[in-house]
């Protein structure tokens, strides 16, 4: 019962928010499109006037640029990686018949609660500290010369610290997934004689398929923008500097926001790239 | 699940698994034990798993050294003050879509979502002029109104997921009582819809609390929370182990623990109900 008068209704209830997401999105959004045309140091002069597209040939023919694109794509990458791989392989572990089912799920989702600036300095400090971290014990104890993880392995190390907060994250998404799985036609299969790997491979796999799309698409924008991370271990040095920490270090420490802004356009087409993916999934599931 | 499965195959998923679980939740029990440690038995080599002397020390320093209850209060009025503020501008919204849906509810609803996807940091200079202009930086209220922005689409959208799943016909049923539309929403939804109001605020108290790009960049002195109080540990002043691991089991804790409760909600608001 739509009439008339509870349509009006229906939009004075959503102006607040669309109004202030409007706003959000796009005052930011203009005034960084804005500064990337111009030459603008805030402690330097200020506003030294237009520049044209001056900041964004600067910004990528930088010697620091495609250092730091690879950077965010090796993280990026092999964060996905694990956390897919493991997560699957976690998944169909938890999905399987045990004693205390609900003590395990709560221990393997506790990370994704951890705040960044927490798992960045513990891991930092207990645990990848040459001299008194766990894994110098555990090398010296077996007779191996501990590693300075955070310079001699450095971007292994964040992904393995990223990793830790997001395979709780990635498995249970991918765990809900598992659970729609209708159970008998895995037992169909296995009457049929198909092996465990094709049982997963034919049935198992493709099922997850529309779930393992989404933790891509939803872990690739969290992971573009990791920040504190590399801001608590090594402040971008040893070849850590992302784009994100790489535009971060324009804006804020060399406050040369021109640009800095033309960089973060770069990065918001990046990001809007895989949100468009993103958006068609979620759109589909909204007309279901 | 019609499969029997035997005893030791059930022992053996439940050995593996619990072996895994204990793997992943180490680092976090570790911070947790080492909190209770001196600064000597934090790094005494080998190191120490469970026999030594529990104290309580570190963390009554860690609250006298650096004000410990001021980062946290922050924390608790940022977090919970951006999500109960999201919830009273979404509730109206999420009814608008839930209740008298039109052809564009659709777009209103994935363009919301897509202002999620904006890097931070692609804006981070235009916020921060902003806020000096407004005289907002490094203020409670600055935060509580990015952190309100930024989780604001996944409030409407959970908001609107469990608002759809409410019959119409009960909602018409009280305007034909009379209630007005403030009634209708205040007394009559907002009752029945308490339980995914709940989870939407569970989750997304989780989200701000552990925000680390805002709260680190807009905050010195004054309004830092917890993400900025433990980031200040990160240049090492000394030994300083179980003080570090005192201090972050503080701030995690709570959280954790809410964490607990929400994992549910942590699928559908996230994923925006794509994986069920």
């Amino acid at each position: 019962m739509a009439t008339q008068h509870s349509r009006s209704a229906a939009r004075i209830m959503m102006a607040p928010a669309v109004i202030l997401l409007l706003g959000w999105m796009l005052v930011p959004l203009l005034m960084t499109l804005w500064f990337s045309f111009k030459k603008y140091l805030p402690l330097r002069g200020g506003d030294l006037g237009w520049v044209g597209f001056d900041n964004y040939v600067r910004f990528i023919s930088s010697s620091s640029f495609w250092p730091s694109v690879q950077a965010t794509l090796i993280i990026v990458g092999g964060v996905l990686a694990i956390t897919i791989i493991f997560g699957v392989l976690l998944a169909i572990l938890l999905n399987q018949p045990m004693w205390g089912q609900g003590v395990v799920r709560i221990l393997v989702i506790a990370p994704f609660f951890v705040m960044p600036t927490v798992s960045a300095l513990v891991w930092k400090n207990m645990f990848m500290d040459p001299v008194n971290g766990l894994f110098a014990h555990l090398w010296k104890f077996f007779g191996a010369e501990p590693i300075s993880w955070l310079s001699e392995a450095s971007l292994q190390s964040i992904i393995l610290i990223v990793s830790w907060q997001w395979l709780p994250f990635a498995t249970l998404i991918l765990l809900t997934a598992i659970q729609s799985l209708d159970s008998e036609q895995l037992e169909a299969a296995e009457m049929d004689g198909a092996s465990p790997l094709s049982r997963f491979g034919h049935i198992t796999l493709p099922h997850l398929s529309r779930a393992i799309t989404v933790v891509l698409l939803i872990q690739t924008i969290f992971l573009l923008s990791i920040f504190a991370e590399i801001f608590v271990t090594t402040q971008g040095a040893f070849g850590t500097k992302t784009l994100t920490y790489l535009i971060y270090q324009r804006v804020l420490e060399s406050q040369n926001v021109g640009l800095g802004s033309a960089g973060g356009v770069y990065a918001i087409i990046l990001a809007n790239i895989v949100a468009i993916f993103l958006m068609r999934i979620v759109g589909k599931n909204l007309d279901a | 699940m019609a499969r029997a499965v035997t005893p030791q195959r059930k022992a053996l998923n439940t050995a593996i698994a619990w072996g895994i679980g204990l793997l992943i939740f180490f680092p976090i029990l570790w911070t947790i034990l080492t909190s209770f440690k001196t600064e000597a038995q934090a790094i005494s080599d080998p190191p120490v798993f469970l026999f030594f002397d529990w104290t309580l020390e570190n963390y009554s320093v860690v609250q006298e050294r650096s004000d410990y209850m001021r980062f946290l209060w922050n924390s608790v009025i940022i977090a919970g003050g951006s999500t109960i503020l999201g919830i009273i501008i979404a509730i109206p919204a999420a009814w608008s879509m839930a209740f008298v849906p039109s052809k564009r509810t659709k777009d209103i609803l994935l363009w919301m979502l897509s202002t999620k996807m904006l890097p931070a940091v692609g804006v981070l200079y235009p916020i921060y002029l902003i806020f000096i202009r407004m005289g907002i930086l490094d203020t409670r209220l600055g935060l509580v109104v990015v952190l309100m922005l930024i989780n604001l689409p996944i409030i409407v959208w959970m908001l609107y997921t469990y608002f759809r799943e409410i019959p119409g016909e009960i909602l018409e049923a009280a305007r034909m009582d009379g209630a007005s539309l403030k009634e209708e929403i205040l007394y009559v939804l907002t009752p029945m819809a308490m339980p995914g109001i709940a989870s939407t605020l569970l989750l997304n108290i989780i989200l701000a609390w552990n925000e680390a790009f805002w709260t680190l960049n807009l905050t010195a002195a004054k309004a830092a929370p917890l993400t900025a109080f433990i980031a200040s540990y990160s240049s090492p002043e000394g030994l300083f182990y179980a003080k570090l691991s005192a201090a972050s089991t503080m701030a995690i804790a709570p959280i954790l623990i809410l964490g607990w409760f929400s994992q549910k909600q942590l699928v559908s608001g996230l994923t925006f109900g794509a994986v069920k």
